[in-house]
């Protein structure tokens, strides 16, 4: 694994001191009194959020903390109860999921959705945007799409190498594994440009050796201007790439900060850590093995005391079950 | 038994405009299942408004032949958006308990005496050839040879059915390999990830509706072509009839439903000949009475449908790489 040299992270992101809610310099969403109830369940009650532009945020949160609801009202999947949020400065209430995607916020499923009986090629190929050949009466004439078509292949077939993918191009999308199909559901969503890509847990069940490249990859996408929010249950992937990160537990947002200040954080030991104050989940979920020794317990014993409790307890317990690698 | 007549018998139906239409008819279900995903049990309704479009247009409204043809494709696309505008944005099932219902709606509306003035309600109508056959441009005599033999006005309802299964299979080949079909295909195997690329699968069903639905109303306008309109004609069974048709063929291919057409008549023709005959001889335990016999074929389609299901799902043409991955 090539040596996990700490990259230069986005800073300066917010507006005054840091709590949840916080303003951004240069918010790219700005959520407010977003809620979801499933019966009495209250799954999301997000009183203010705001996603930094430019930068990579992880939102992270025990399960059931609401994370992929949340992704789901913010993409338009679902409907919230009550609540405004736009995107880019557009009101997306009511939007539906298409156009919120067209505008260039682009999502992936937990649960991956890969499609099955298409190859994998026809699967990247259906992530471009604006397509003359996608209008019916265009379909019929392929000298109107066929130069297209080539565009988007070539840029397809670089990516699919990207993602180690390049070898499978012609097999349906069904004969993939299931971390390969993580893979080719995130290169997909690339294939549209997005300004915003909104991934839920890209990297469960990838390969390690494979992870590093794709955060890579992902830094990549930063320097080029794209921003990335993405849900994740690995610390030490969210140390190593996130440029701010978001706690959710029960709905709500309790935390959040630039990653080694948010780890510190009372709310978030209470809601993620648990009882595993003493160890980085990276070497528990055995994902990545670079670790930084970069907090102490007692540290942050000490912070955590000083921090307002902002949330009730949940044990950690579940997160490295889910993690553990078959 | 006369095996020569009972072989000439079966081999006219190879040119016959039922075969055609039944083609044509079934392409549009391929369209909306095969590629689409789309359940549509209620091709049959389709079908009569193309025959019925056709045959009211001529007589009432004295129309063209090809304006009565045109009626019938507008009339199709209509009957799509009303069904699919309330429907496809529901799950899959829910189109399919509507479509079969609509299409009970549309015969029984045919069938019933509120519009006898039209549609001369269960009788049906009759009479509207002249407009088509003043337009045939073979000169009257005998063509063809063999158990294709056919008057000027019968090889003029053949060669024009067969001009239009050939447009309607070069229009399906031709947008099913664009990337619209690839949008159509990929919606049919998960509809929120064609959503999350940001394409209106909305529209994009509605589309594959209306294109699945003209070609049953063409396929009603062939099987009108050479005969009668008759309400009892467009019955559930005979949806169930292409889609057996649609399964023997193979549901995601472009001449899978002509192959399957083909043989289902083939077949039909050949126990329809058979079965009396051999009931006659005595040959069948408990029947003999000829006309019995030949309604013993409905029930062995039914059983071949079953099978079909049961053991090659993906028909004959279709792709056996593409099924395993379905039968999971
Ligand atoms: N469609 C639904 N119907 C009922 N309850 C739901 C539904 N979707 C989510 N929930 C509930 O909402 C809560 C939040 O679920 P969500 O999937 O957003 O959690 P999450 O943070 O993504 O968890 P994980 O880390 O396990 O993916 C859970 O308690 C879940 O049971
Ligand atoms: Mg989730």
């Amino acid at each position: 694994m090539p040596a996990n040299q700490p990259r230069i992270k986005s800073t300066g992101l917010h507006v005054g001191e840091i709590r949840p809610g916080v303003p951004k310099v240069d918010p790219i969403i700005v959520a407010d009194n977003v809620t979801r109830s499933f019966g009495g369940l209250k799954a999301v009650d997000v009183e203010h959020l705001e996603i930094p532009r430019g930068a990579i945020t992880a939102l992270i949160g025990p399960n059931g903390a609401g994370k992929t609801t949340l992704f789901n009202l913010l993409t338009g999947f679902d409907k919230p109860d009550t609540g405004t949020w736009e995107f880019d400065g557009k009101n997306l209430a009511g939007i539906p999921a298409f156009k919120v995607s067209q505008l260039g916020q682009v999502r992936t499923f937990q649960l991956t959705k890969s499609l099955a009986l298409l190859t994998v090629l026809e699967n990247m190929k259906l992530g471009a945007k604006n397509q003359a050949g996608e209008k019916f009466w265009n379909g019929l004439i392929p000298a109107l799409w066929r130069k297209q078509e080539e565009e988007i292949e070539e840029k397809a077939l670089a990516l699919l190498e990207r993602f180690k993918l390049d070898t499978k191009k012609d097999d349906y999308a069904a004969s993939l594994s299931g971390g390969q199909r993580k893979l080719l559901e995130m290169a997909r969503a690339l294939m549209s440009d997005p300004t915003l890509v909104m991934l839920d847990e890209p990297m469960a069940g990838v390969n390690p050796a494979l992870t590093q490249s794709l955060l890579d990859h992902i830094l990549g996408l930063k320097d080029s201007g794209m921003t990335v929010l993405f849900v994740e249950h690995d610390m030490a992937m969210v140390r190593h790439i996130a440029d701010w990160v978001v706690v959710m537990a029960e709905g709500r947002i309790v935390a959040e900060g630039p990653p080694d200040e948010v780890m510190k954080d009372l709310a978030v030991i209470d809601a993620y850590l648990g009882s595993h104050l003493d160890t980085d989940l990276g070497v528990v979920t055995g994902r990545i093995d670079v670790i930084h020794e970069d907090h102490l317990v007692d540290d942050i014993v000490e912070e955590a005391l000083q921090t307002e409790a902002g949330s009730t307890t949940r044990p950690g317990d579940d997160i490295q079950e889910e993690k553990v690698q078959p | 038994m006369d095996w020569g007549l009972i072989l000439n018998n079966t081999l006219a139906w190879v040119f016959m405009p039922e075969t055609i239409a039944y083609a044509i008819a079934t392409l549009g279900l391929a369209v909306h299942f095969g590629y689409g995903g789309l359940l549509n049990f209620g091709q049959a309704g389709f079908m009569a408004l193309g025959a019925y479009g056709y045959a009211i247009s001529v007589l009432t409204f004295g129309f063209p032949w090809w304006g009565g043809l045109l009626v019938g494709v507008v009339a199709a696309v209509v009957f799509a958006l009303i069904l699919g505008l309330p429907t496809l944005r529901l799950r899959a099932d829910y189109l399919a308990i509507a479509t079969i219902a609509a299409a009970e709606v549309v015969r029984l509306l045919f069938q019933s005496t509120i519009f006898d003035d039209y549609t001369n309600s269960a009788d049906g109508l009759g009479g509207y050839h002249e407009s088509f056959r003043s337009a045939n441009p073979f000169p009257p005599g005998t063509y063809g040879f063999g158990p294709w033999t056919w008057s000027a006005t019968d090889l003029w309802v053949r060669v024009f059915g067969l001009i239009l299964l050939g447009l309607a299979l070069l229009v399906v080949w031709l947008v099913m390999r664009s990337p619209w079909g690839r949008v159509v295909r990929g919606i049919r195997e998960d509809e929120d990830a064609v959503r999350a690329l940001g394409k209106n699968v909305f529209a994009y069903k509605m589309q594959v509706l209306v294109l699945g639905g003209v070609l049953g109303a063409l396929g009603g306008f062939v099987v009108a072509l050479p005969s009668a309109v008759v309400p009892a004609y467009y019955l559930p069974s005979l949806t169930f009839f292409l889609w057996t048709i649609l399964l023997l063929g193979g549901a995601a291919t472009i001449f899978g439903p002509v192959l399957g057409s083909l043989l289902y008549w083939l077949i039909m023709a050949f126990l329809a000949n058979v079965l009396p005959a051999l009931a006659s001889t005595g040959m069948i335990p408990g029947l003999n009475n000829p006309s019995q016999a030949g309604n013993l074929r409905y029930i062995l389609v039914g059983v071949a449908l079953i099978l079909i299901v049961a053991f090659r799902p993906q028909g004959i043409l279709g792709n056996k790489k593409e099924m395993t991955f379905n039968a999971r």
